[in-house]
């Protein structure tokens, strides 16, 4: 499954690691939703960490759409929350 | 698959749908690409040039640092300790600067190998796009072209929505710190940042200026009065001169002529 962090590209990540990567997200909501910056800096950059190692870097030249996208690494929750109620964040 | 909350679905485009001749969109599209690549590569000169000035300021910054420094020494040879102190309080203020200057660098940094690495990412992308836009132009027929073309789209609008944001979020922090850096710039220009600390009225400067200009005139004086023939030397030192230098003469004399002395009564007292 192709994932793409964004301000970094995509990574190709094995579908049995997507199970890990749903609980890390669940997390992250959850700290989303309770404002708790802390615990959303910390789940967020193991989920960011977990694609990055776990996935393999696309190559440059390849054209294809990811099914998931990630904010940059450098979001707040807040960043967060808001792109969560923006519905077009990958424009099409 | 279960619903990622955080995840976003990415949407393929649909631009071409809007499109009389689907290869028109194609290359509209790729004007859109080249466009963009232009802007990200603005960009990254844009955060290399923020990332220089923060250079400069940083070394000016030092060399105040240095020259307060220097001063500090200058002021305790002088033994004006009070003045020393100063210029070192004065000192750790700029550090503070320096210290923050250097976190605005490393982001500026950051941010410039990130906008790089999304540039040649970029490039990649539209060179590959466009091989396949010329491959399918080639042997268009109108069925095979809606499909064809619906591929070619892939990756690249997501790419580019991501890079165009990049760029965005660049230009942003570039203007904060840019903002910050002319406010340095003029603390620099003003020659406030000299008194960041310190008390209105001392001018550590000006002080040392002339505690070292006084002893300049001591070490002329001297050096003149050396320069003078002994008789008037005489006559500018007075009653003194005369006086004083045969006796010292003759202390110095004394401790050569001990030494040679000093033997023979050790050789005279040992048989």
């Amino acid at each position: 499954m192709i994932v793409r962090i964004m301000g970094e590209g995509q990574f190709d990540v094995p579908d049995d690691a997507v199970d890990a990567l749903n609980v890390l997200d669940a997390e992250v909501e959850a700290a989303v939703e309770t404002g708790d910056d802390m615990a959303f800096a910390t789940a967020f950059s193991q989920l960011l960490e977990r694609v990055r190692s776990h996935g393999v870097r696309v190559a440059d030249d390849a054209l294809v759409d990811s099914a998931l996208v990630l904010p940059p690494s450098d979001s707040t929750a807040a960043d967060v929350e808001r792109l969560l109620g923006d519905e077009g964040l990958i424009p099409g | 698959m279960k619903r990622m909350g955080l995840i976003f679905r990415s949407k393929a485009t649909r631009a071409l749908d809007r499109a009389e001749d689907p290869r028109e969109t194609l290359d509209y599209s790729y004007t859109k690409q080249r466009e963009l690549l232009v802007k990200v590569r603005r960009g990254v000169a844009d955060v290399a040039t923020s990332r220089k000035r923060v250079e400069l300021q940083m070394t000016q910054l030092q060399q105040q640092g240095d020259k307060l420094h220097g001063q500090a020494q200058q002021a305790l040879g002088a033994g004006r300790e009070d003045l020393a102190r100063e210029a070192l309080t004065r000192r750790s203020g700029l550090q503070q600067q320096i210290l923050d200057l250097q976190t605005q660098h490393a982001a500026l940094q950051a941010e410039e190998e990130k906008l790089t690495l999304a540039s040649q990412r970029l490039q990649a992308k539209v060179e590959a796009f466009r091989t396949k836009k010329e491959t399918i132009k080639a042997s268009y027929t109108a069925a095979e072209a809606q499909t064809k073309i619906g591929e070619a789209f892939s990756g690249i609008s997501e790419e580019m929505s991501d890079v165009g944001l990049a760029v965005e979020r660049a230009e942003d922090k570039t203007a904060q710190m840019q903002a910050r850096a002319g406010a340095v710039d003029e603390l620099l220009a003003s020659g406030a940042l000299d008194d960041v600390t310190a008390a209105p009225n001392s001018d550590i400067d000006r002080e040392l200026a002339s505690i070292s200009a006084g002893s300049d005139v001591d070490n002329e004086l001297a050096a003149l009065k050396a320069e003078l023939p002994s008789g008037e030397r005489q006559a500018i030192e007075g009653g003194t001169g005369p006086a004083a230098a045969p006796a010292s003469r003759d202390g110095a004399e004394q401790p050569e002529v001990r030494p040679d002395q000093d033997p023979p009564p050790t050789r005279g007292g040992t048989p």
